[in-house]
């Protein structure tokens, strides 16, 4: 989870900053640079791109702070403002087009998971290894931009699946359907991939 | 009423944030008590979930925070966040 400022506290910063210590802006976003990168990086594949990005999303909110009402979540609005000034950087780039060819369109067909009954153990230490995280990590960049967003948002930065449509602009039956794709997706490639680069080790116990 | 793995599979993201109406629910874990596969699917959901969300998966570039902050102190100056047409408080 990202941050712990509540939104109590965030609805006070936010006013002191409007009233003139525009400083405290600073640490208003600290718990959100993460969340705001990250989906800079979903859409555009490229580090200095997403964080040019990023840090003119932060910008942009400073600029039309005002604006916020509160009605949604401060981190909700902050990665709205990310994900469109990284869609209007792509449409600048006329890569859209390619992306969208490589998704599937929506409704279409059943997903289903891998079929392995001996590896229900998946234990946290892979992590200490670096070709496991770049593994993990490849599986969700490699995942089609709709099903992406949702995962990242959801399952990556922890926001509601209500935020997450909401950042994203679609409803939340939709967001619901995109991100068990996702999810099943991720687990019929991630987990025999695991399970192969790992053989040595026998995770299943439940003799 | 008993229901069929490729059933159960449709319901795993539900099943996993807890969002299952509880008539369903009931089915699910009555198939998973009985059913390995589907159990052992169900808990290798769980565990991609949990290792993707961990920090060290996606990270942020190397002095990131220090240049975003730098650029803002640098931009904030000339800008001013209030609205120019509210009334004072």
């Amino acid at each position: 989870m990202n941050g712990t400022t509540d939104n109590t506290s965030e609805a006070q910063i936010i006013a002191s900053i409007l009233a003139g210590n525009t400083q405290e802006f600073h640490d208003l976003i600290r718990p959100h640079e993460r969340s705001v990168y990250i989906m800079a990086l979903s859409l555009l594949h490229n580090e200095a791109d997403a964080e040019d990005a990023a840090q003119e999303a932060f910008l942009k909110a400073f600029r039309n702070l005002a604006q916020f009402r509160g009605e949604s979540k401060f981190s909700t609005w902050l990665v709205s403002i990310a994900l469109n000034e990284a869609r209007s950087r792509l449409r600048r780039k006329k890569t859209l087009k390619m992306e969208s060819l490589d998704d599937p369109p929506e409704g279409q067909g059943h997903v289903s998971p891998a079929l392995l009954r001996d590896w229900r153990e998946i234990p946290s230490e892979v992590l200490e290894r670096q070709e496991f995280r770049l593994l993990l990590q490849e599986a969700v960049t490699d995942l089609p931009l709709i099903y992406r967003e949702i995962f990242l948002l959801r399952d990556v930065e922890e926001l509601s699946v209500n935020e997450s449509a909401e950042a994203l602009g679609i409803t939340v039956a939709s967001a619901k359907v995109r991100l068990h794709r996702a999810r099943i997706m991720l687990q019929k490639k991630l987990v025999p991939q695991l399970k192969k680069a790992n053989p040595k080790r026998r995770w299943f116990s439940w003799s | 009423m008993v229901i069929e793995c490729k059933h159960v599979w449709d319901h795993i993201s539900d099943y996993l944030d807890g969002t299952l109406p509880p008539e369903i629910l009931e089915q699910v874990q009555k198939h998973l008590e009985h059913c390995e596969i589907c159990s052992a699917i169900l808990d290798s959901t769980r565990n991609i979930l949990i290792l993707t969300a961990d920090e060290r998966i996606f990270e942020l570039p190397l002095g990131f925070s220090e240049r975003l902050h730098a650029r803002l102190e640098a931009e904030m100056r000339g800008i001013s966040p209030a609205p120019s047409d509210t009334e004072e408080e």
